[in-house]
């Protein structure tokens, strides 16, 4: 009965949420649209990153370079061939997949500290090649202006766009972790031992694990170029994968909504402090100091806790 | 079905198992006895694939499976219960329970339909049997620590096992617990057929519920025999049983 009133509470929420999200483009201002979009799209990047991370127990460190994968080759796409834009779009998220699965295969005989050192070498690696091969990719200065397909040309055409492109990912990606593989992946974050021992072949199920999520990461990717129009080496750099890394952490982990209510909150805190000060950096110092401490299992991860608490406490009673 | 022949295993120059030999029938239930760091649980290691052997031969059901990773040897119908609790923490108890029997129904790799809803029925069959139903919904890391013991062989019975290998089974549990061990490892034999081949500290359970015991010292396997034989014999007696151990 507590799961039946707990699904019932969070499927009005996520209504009253997508109800608002539509409307969104006749209620603010064309500033704040592109701001939410902005939050969709890393929002999406981090909970592609946690499906690795929180429910694949693999210390994805250098997940950024997916997503800038994705971005570029749509980017490149666009402005150097004259296919028609659609298959940039399913371009991004393949060549993201594939990057992840040629990476996955180095990778995936080493565990924990030394797979993400060893993906966060790798991925410096696609940056450098990025920055530096100016006459493909831009070099550092990036790719801008690009033209843009006319039914994402818009602030709310991009806006819907990735709207819609994002609650798709994200119900995929929902029913991909509770599938049997979604399962099986969970036991392998526990305990990859005892998964081999049940009859689990472990490394190719994190070798999918990450072609999936890399996937995800290449589909954030063309939405960054949907929202804004241009590519730039940053995408690809070390210091977003630790952000998206902490929104991870500090939405919580171990929830699937955590990512993106923790890329809400940085872009948010980011775009507020951004305004006083330039040392945005040591706001974040200290929040991820603040959520060691206190908040170990995130922000979402907390209320969950006490949610299910409550709940407990209820069945009891009712006994 | 099972036969260990000659099988050696050395960690950096030690020779862990020197010479192991051992036979299981089908339907036997065979025990390892040894003082600590005779060997057991390496042996065990080596059986399900956790360890490579550096030389002899493991034949299950006429088969050579010596060296092959332990997701293959599980498959092939043998299932290990570790010594020290090896379970899927953050999972609940059913969940726990659920990874076995997915993989071994082959749903491994199955994405789109909601595993609430697959080998439901035959999580609950195995939940039942162990008596764990009421413990489901549990988050297991929060179980005592019998319950979880309980558990961990519950888990390795997900893949519907021919041979099933306990290290150690009543590792840190009460005398109540170990008891009721008893009952259950009798229960899956007569109850399921399995094979069972297991390694124990506890004498009593071992000659309570053995067919045949293995006696293993310094890596080597001195004797395979019925209890009777174990009993009586003067290399066992000196080796382990009277050297003041606990029996």
């Amino acid at each position: 009965m507590f799961d039946g009133r707990l699904n019932r509470k969070t499927l009005a929420i996520a209504l009253a949420l997508i109800v608002a999200l539509v409307a969104a483009p006749f209620c603010i201002s064309r500033f704040y649209v592109y701001f939410v979009a902005q939050i969709l799209v890393i929002g999406l990047l981090a909970t592609s990153l946690n499906m690795v991370l929180g429910y694949g127990g693999m210390y994805q460190f250098h997940h950024a370079v997916f997503y800038g994968a994705g971005a570029y080759a749509l980017a490149l796409m666009l402005t150097k061939t004259g296919f028609p834009p659609f298959i940039g779009y399913l371009l991004g998220p393949v060549v993201g997949a594939l990057l992840a699965f040629l990476m996955a295969l180095i990778c995936a005989r080493l565990s924990k500290l030394y797979f993400g050192m060893l993906q966060l070498s790798l991925g410096s690696l696609v940056w450098a090649l990025v920055f530096r091969w100016y006459s493909f990719t831009g070099g550092d200065d990036g790719i801008h202006g690009i033209p843009m397909p006319e039914i994402v040309a818009s602030i709310s055409g991009s806006y819907y766009f990735t709207l819609i492109v994002t609650l798709v990912c994200l119900l995929v990606m929902y029913m991909i972790i509770n599938s049997p593989f979604g399962r099986i992946f969970q036991a392998i974050r526990d305990n990859p031992e005892r998964s081999a021992s049940v009859g689990v072949n472990v490394r190719a199920h994190q070798i999918v694990g990450q072609v999936i999520a890399g996937f995800f990461a290449g589909v954030a990717g063309v939405l960054f170029v949907t929202v804004e129009g241009s590519v730039f080496p940053d995408l690809l750099f070390w210091t977003l994968s630790l952000e998206i890394l902490i929104m991870c952490l500090l939405g919580g982990w171990f929830t699937f909504l955590g990512p993106m209510l923790g890329a809400a909150i940085i872009v948010t805190l980011r775009t507020v402090v951004g305004v006083h000060t330039e040392y945005w950096t040591f706001v974040m110092a200290l929040i991820l100091m603040l959520l060691i401490f206190f908040l170990p299992e995130g922000v979402l991860g907390y209320f969950e806790e006490r949610w299910r608490e409550r709940g407990a406490l209820a069945a009891r009673e009712d006994r | 079905m099972l036969t260990v022949d000659s099988v050696q295993m050395s960690f950096d120059g030690f020779m862990a198992v020197r010479d192991a030999n051992l036979a299981v029938e089908k339907g036997q239930v065979v025990a390892v006895i040894g003082p600590n760091g005779a060997g057991k649980s390496t042996l065990f290691k080596l059986i399900t694939g956790h360890l490579k052997p550096a030389g002899g031969r493991i034949l299950f059901k006429g088969e050579d499976i010596a060296g092959l990773p332990p997701h293959k040897i599980c498959r092939k119908g043998i299932s290990l219960s570790f010594q020290i609790v090896n379970i899927f923490n953050r999972l609940t108890v059913f969940e726990n329970v659920q990874v076995g029997v997915l993989s071994h129904l082959k749903q491994s790799f199955s994405f789109f339909q909601p595993s609430k809803r697959v080998a439901v029925e035959e999580t609950k069959d195995i939940l039942q049997s162990f008596g764990l139903s009421h413990l489901a919904h549990r988050v297991s890391g929060s179980l005592s620590h019998g319950d979880q013991k309980v558990l961990e062989i519950a888990i390795a019975m997900g893949n519907r096992p021919e041979l099933l290998i306990l290290d150690e089974p009543t590792a840190g549990m009460s005398p109540e617990e170990s008891f009721a061990t008893i009952g259950l490892i009798n229960r899956l034999t007569n109850d399921f057929g399995l094979t069972i081949l297991f390694c124990e500290h506890d004498m009593e359970l071992v000659f309570n519920v053995a067919h045949k015991i293995m006696v293993m010292h310094q890596g080597i396997s001195l004797i395979q025999g019925d209890p009777d034989e174990i009993r009586s014999n003067a290399e066992v007696q000196e080796a382990y049983l009277g050297g003041g151990d606990r029996c």
